[in-house]
């Protein structure tokens, strides 16, 4: 197992190296110039080219890699054209924020997928199916932009219950109460999905012979649903949740620009189209990194609840 | 007759049918037997012929939403089973009735050690004191599986498949069942194997006393394990017949034809006898005897009304126009 994963990590780094390099070369191959981009309609030849230097974009391209790739294995990854700050700094000071709302959102799709879900295979065709439908179905085809405005007229302007913008200011009380819109709008796709997933794999194990043969020895309803039918239904789950969790994390532009959320969905889109190239490719490796290692979890978890690959 | 006290199980016109959108799948219709204590039961029929659904109607455990119990008694130890209720019948399972599925290798749960599955008979039925592995490890050497002391914390997957069938007759048999169902336990094992279960489940009969009813298609299974043939045939019970009386002297043309199409060692036949024709459809029965339009025998009234069952001598009894 330890082999294992020590080539599994390998991989991974070998991977993210391919990414990034495809992604230095390709942004850079584009007819955009950041300095143009930066500067005020009214700057001067020589204006640009103090800029371009300074950027370091004078440089040839194959040169400007190397040197890249020697800072990046220093740990810098060069500074931010737009804030003159590290690359890395400014991408982690939002990125918190976009942490924080992907965990909320991911932890209630996942309790009310999986609880609509596992519930409408235990009862099927009862009414926690018949309403799980209409969910699923809602989720995965509302547009969550605008859901978002819906809800921000409803809770926001005519009730007045909830804050509609921001990230709040006070104590965790007033945080929560911020995150509620956009969290719930952010997971209206996840819960769909996670709740078609989770009835049919649990649908399929409650028809297997061991469940059967779980009853027969009178194993009471609630461990045959739960050790018998759901452990064998999650390694189906493990395969779609792991990787929904990273995407979870990695900030959504819509929702947070609807709701002027500080997180690192918004800054990504900005920094892509003022040419921030630092900024954008720190971003991708992010990407990589925990996409590379979400699947590297996965594996450990299929390990965790099957023996069969425990044992291989 | 029995006497009231010797009778465990006794099945009284028993129905229960599957449906379905295409309609009404009558798989049990109107299943009447009785089991005595101690006593080994083969069911025989061929495939649909309803004995699985049966035994899973003794069981409560007929498939859901599709499949439901529509009329009849299931007295086990004078109790009627279908009068009561979901906790009640749990207690039951695992413990006085227990119930030995068909595929070993499906029936055991991949994610789960054996000892675990063993165990779950014991924890639920409340007899999980802190002896629990000794008491796992105890039913696999019963069971004869090797070395229990390791494989009680394997898998099933990494045991063979005649090893897994001895696992489920072991938390078959654990609670010391006073009836054990047995659904087609050799039928997924090759032949070799087939006939070590059947000794050791004969072996464990004797020691446990309980009663069986052994599921199957396979004739020679049940000569060497049962006492009676209970025959089935388009979701009934045609023929009752002791063991013996079945091979040499079976009454309804349909067990006849069972019997002619076992193929004998050292008799040469140019053909094997075959039964012609398929069998019924369940969901729209005629009116009359199920076997009638397979049957060499057939009269006009065969194809009328269904025949009543008949008893020729001491427990032989017949459902045939031929002999009413």
């Amino acid at each position: 197992m330890k082999v294992y994963l020590l080539k599994r990590f390998a991989f991974a780094f070998f991977t993210m190296f391919v990414v990034i390099t495809i992604v230095f070369f390709l942004y850079r191959s584009g007819e955009a110039d950041p300095a143009h981009i930066m500067l005020p309609p009214d700057a001067t030849p020589k204006d640009h080219e103090i800029l371009t230097k300074n950027f370091g974009l004078d440089k040839p391209l194959i040169i400007q890699y190397f040197s890249f790739l020697k800072n990046a294995a220093r740990g810098d990854f060069g500074k931010s054209f737009r804030y003159n700050e590290s690359a890395a700094k400014v991408l982690f000071q939002r990125f918190p924020a976009s942490l924080q709302l992907g965990v909320a959102a991911f932890l209630f799709s996942a309790i009310v997928g999986l609880a609509i879900g596992i519930l409408s295979a235990v009862h099927r065709d009862g009414w926690v199916d018949r309403v799980g439908r209409v969910i699923a179905l809602g989720g995965m085809s509302i547009p969550s932009f605008w859901l978002a405005v819906m809800l921000m007229l409803f809770f926001g302007v005519t009730l007045g219950w909830l804050p509609v913008s921001g990230r709040g200011e006070g104590g965790l009380l007033d945080t929560l109460r911020h995150m509620i819109l956009p969290a719930f709008c952010l997971s209206t796709y996840p819960i769909a999905l996670i709740t078609r997933l989770s009835r049919s794999s649990m649908i399929d194990a409650l028809k297997s012979d061991y469940v059967v043969m779980a009853r027969i020895k009178g194993v009471p309803e609630f461990y045959v649903n739960i050790v018998h039918a759901f452990k064998n239904a999650s390694i189906t789950l493990i395969t779609i949740m792991v990787p929904m969790f990273v995407y979870m994390i990695l900030g959504s532009v819509v929702i947070e620009t609807i709701f002027s959320w500080p997180g690192i969905g918004r800054l990504v889109i900005e920094a892509t189209f003022a040419r921030d190239y630092p900024v954008v490719q720190i971003f991708i490796l992010l990407i990589t990194f925990l996409i590379t290692t979400a699947y590297i979890v996965a594996d450990v978890l299929y390990a965790v609840v099957d023996p069969r690959i425990r044992f291989q | 007759m029995a006497s009231q006290k010797d009778i465990l199980l006794q099945v009284k016109d028993l129905k229960t049918s599957f449906f379905t959108k295409k309609g009404v799948i009558k798989a049990v219709d109107g299943v009447s037997f009785t089991v005595k204590k101690g006593e080994v039961i083969g069911l025989v029929g061929e495939s649909g012929s309803g004995k699985s659904v049966t035994s899973l109607s003794i069981m409560r455990l007929v498939p859901q939403p599709a499949g439901k119990i529509v009329s009849g008694e299931i007295l086990f130890k004078n109790e009627n089973l279908l009068n009561k209720s979901e906790s009640e019948m749990r207690e039951l399972r695992g413990n006085k009735l227990a119930m030995i599925l068909q595929d070993p290798m499906v029936s055991l749960n991949q994610l789960l050690t054996v000892g675990y599955q063993i165990g779950e008979t014991f924890k639920y039925h409340g007899k999980a004191d802190g002896s629990l592995l000794t008491k796992c490890i105890n039913i696999l050497k019963k069971v004869k599986v090797p070395s229990p002391e390791t494989r009680v914390n394997n898998f099933p997957f990494q045991f063979s498949g005649g090893m897994c069938q001895r696992v489920l007759i072991g938390t078959g048999i654990a609670n010391n069942p006073e009836l054990l169902i047995a659904d087609e336990p050799t039928t997924a094992l090759d032949v070799t194997i087939q006939a070590q279960i059947l000794k050791l489940m004969k072996d464990l009969q004797k020691e446990i006393n309980a009663s069986i009813i052994l599921i199957t298609h396979d004739l020679a299974t049940i000569a060497q394990i049962c006492s009676k043939v209970y025959v089935m045939y388009g979701g009934r019970i045609v023929e009752k017949a002791p063991v013996k009386d079945f091979y040499h002297d079976p009454q309804h043309p349909y067990s006849e034809g069972l019997i002619k199409s076992v193929p004998v060692l050292g008799k040469r036949v140019k053909r094997l006898y075959a039964i012609e024709g398929q069998p019924p459809n369940l969901i729209n029965p005629p009116p009359g005897c199920r076997f009638e339009p397979r049957c060499s025998k057939a009269k006009k009234v065969c194809s009328q009304k269904y025949p009543p069952e008949v008893e020729l001598k001491k427990d032989h009894q017949v459902s045939c126009w031929l002999y009413s």
